[in-house]
């Protein structure tokens, strides 16, 4: 479904992706660790057209998005919820959720996504009529994962769901992962709570510093030496 | 009696053009968070744009304020190609210093092409009559066609346009851009074209402020739009800039205090009056009348 392929970002001069290859086949789980700083919501972004490779190839569906603009490929089927949630502060729940279906005309195909997202996050529904701004972090991240599901994806990239987040509520966006990977999305996850990403992927891809340093099934990296040393705190 | 309904209604008839005009500064400021220095400039080329059709219009047997629907579009025209000439290959490459010079250099621009353009020339041009003499009179105090219908349209135009920012797809737009441009490309919405269509839209609203100015003051003059704009800017800022109803209060109550300032004080006070408060209102709080620094959660 999505292919990565070489790609080498810069900010400036700084080289904060230096050649990395990631694969995400249809129906697949796929979480992407790192410390910080080591280029996941780079990836992310360029994934997105907000930023942009010098070089490499990114194929959605065998379709090169290095031409397409930014705001354009959620039409070909990609959600992503970005790090820090990025709701609409000033607008309400209901209103960041039909944001979520901008691209969307038909109204009743707006109105079923936001029942079944609502049904998902029965929360969202009690505070429809609330500014996001004034939601708890944990609802915040309902907010933005619900927001990017409205236009019913193929493939959602999440980054960071559980950051600042209490165990409870990270307990909670990781079984709605699960439940969002069974419900046949395809998902790239990045996370810092390796344990937890490992935990639901399928496959990982461990980043260090803008590289691809380890790779495999997620069992066998929740298993490996050095990832449980650098990550898991073992 | 009389006098404070009179003075009352001059100050809603002023804050009414103050509103419009401080609409425009605060929807750009608000999407791409630049003072647009270029905006007082606009109100100028609607009255132009009146001036020269106005006659037209008359001579086509219609009404003489029909001309505004003229300059609305020649105001929005533009607004959107200063965007689109000037400010935006200046986002892209420069920072927010580079971008207000830009805007300071588009009015200076602006008002000299204007002078350069003979049927303008330096001196100031008389606009006929645009709204009907006369008026209704209620209790001691006479309200000429003039005051009401500015009052009223303002009013009708705020109206509509609070409400095509909160109902409509390109409004919603507006705001999701004002707020979190990434968020919002992520959720499929074209940037540039929304800020464009904000320059039209402010661009536009001046535009009919400048009918009403000069259905009050019946002359256009190449810098008409400098101290106008210069207060419906500390009317947006007042309000809390970026936020529109922000804007709405701010021109009312920087006409308020103009018309009774010029009513009870002194005529030579007004300005100094209207910078006064705006210092008072500044110091207490800083963002604004309206404005509120609402925490983004992390
Ligand atoms: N706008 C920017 N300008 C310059 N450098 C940047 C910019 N954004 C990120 N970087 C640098 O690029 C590298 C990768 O950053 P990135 O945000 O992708 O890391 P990350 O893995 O998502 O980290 P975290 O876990 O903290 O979110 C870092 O060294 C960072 O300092
Ligand atoms: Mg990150």
């Amino acid at each position: 479904m999505l292919e990565i392929k070489n790609i080498h970002v810069y900010y400036g001069a700084i080289h904060a992706i230096k050649g990395i290859t990631i694969t995400v086949n249809d129906g697949e789980l796929v979480s992407l660790v790192g410390a910080n700083g080591a280029g996941k919501t780079t990836i992310l972004h360029t994934i997105s057209g907000l930023l942009r490779a010098t070089s490499g190839e990114i194929l959605l569906d065998g379709k090169n998005l290095q031409n397409v603009p930014a705001n354009t490929i959620i039409n070909m089927g990609l959600a992503h919820v970005p790090e820090g949630r990025h709701i609409f502060s000033r607008m309400t729940v209901e209103e960041n959720l039909r944001m979520g279906a901008y691209i969307i005309s038909d109204v009743k195909r707006i109105s079923d996504s936001m029942e079944r997202v609502y049904h998902h996050f029965p929360r969202l529904k009690e505070r429809a009529r609330q500014l996001g701004g004034t939601l708890s972090g944990g609802e915040q991240q309902m907010l933005a994962t619900g927001r990017a599901l409205m236009t019913d994806p193929k493939i959602l990239l999440m980054d960071e769901p559980s950051m600042g987040l209490s165990p409870i509520l990270v307990n909670e966006i990781f079984t709605i992962i699960e439940q969002l990977h069974n419900s046949g999305i395809t998902i790239l996850l990045v996370e810092q709570n390796a344990k937890k990403a490992l935990a639901v992927a399928d496959r990982a891809y461990v980043l260090e510093t803008g590289k691809i340093s380890m790779q495999g099934s997620a069992k066998e990296l929740a298993e490996d030496d050095r990832v449980r040393k650098a990550y898991l705190g073992a | 009696m009389s006098t404070f309904l009179q003075t009352l209604f001059v100050g809603l008839r002023l804050g009414s053009i103050y509103a419009l005009v401080a609409l425009g500064y605060t929807m750009v400021y608000g999407i791409i968070r630049l003072i647009n220095f270029a905006h007082g400039d606009f109100i100028m080329v609607g009255g132009y744009t009146m001036i020269f059709t106005i006659p037209v219009m008359i001579s086509l047997g219609l009404p003489g304020w029909v001309s505004v629907l003229l300059a609305i579009l020649v105001c929005a025209l533009v607004g959107m190609s200063t965007e689109l000439i000037a400010y935006r290959p200046v986002r892209k490459k420069g920072t927010s210093m580079t971008a207000l010079i830009t805007a300071i250099a588009v009015s200076l621009l602006l008002e000299n092409l204007a002078q350069a353009i003979p049927q303008i020339g330096p001196n100031p041009k008389v606009a006929s009559k645009i709204f009907a003499a006369g008026g209704v009179r209620i209790a001691d105090v006479t309200l000429d066609w003039t005051t009401m219908l500015t009052i009223f349209i303002s009013i009708v135009v705020m109206v509509v346009l609070y409400q095509f920012t909160q109902k409509t797809k390109i409004g919603r737009a507006m705001r999701c851009v004002s707020e979190d441009k990434s968020a919002s490309i992520l959720m499929g919405i074209n940037v540039n074209r929304t800020i464009v269509t904000t320059f039209a839209i402010g661009s536009g609203l001046a535009a009919i402020a400048a009918l009403m100015y000069i259905a009050q003051y019946p002359k256009v003059y190449t810098t008409m739009g400098s101290m106008l704009g210069l207060k419906a800017f500390v009317a947006a800022v007042l309000g809390g800039i970026g936020i529109i109803p922000g804007a709405m209060l701010g021109g009312f109550v920087i006409g308020l205090v103009e018309s009774f300032t010029t009513s009870y004080v002194s005529s030579s006070m007004a300005d100094a009056f209207v910078f006064l408060i705006l210092i008072i209102v500044l110091i207490i709080k800083p963002a604004g009348i309206l404005g509120k620094n609402m925490g983004e959660k992390v």
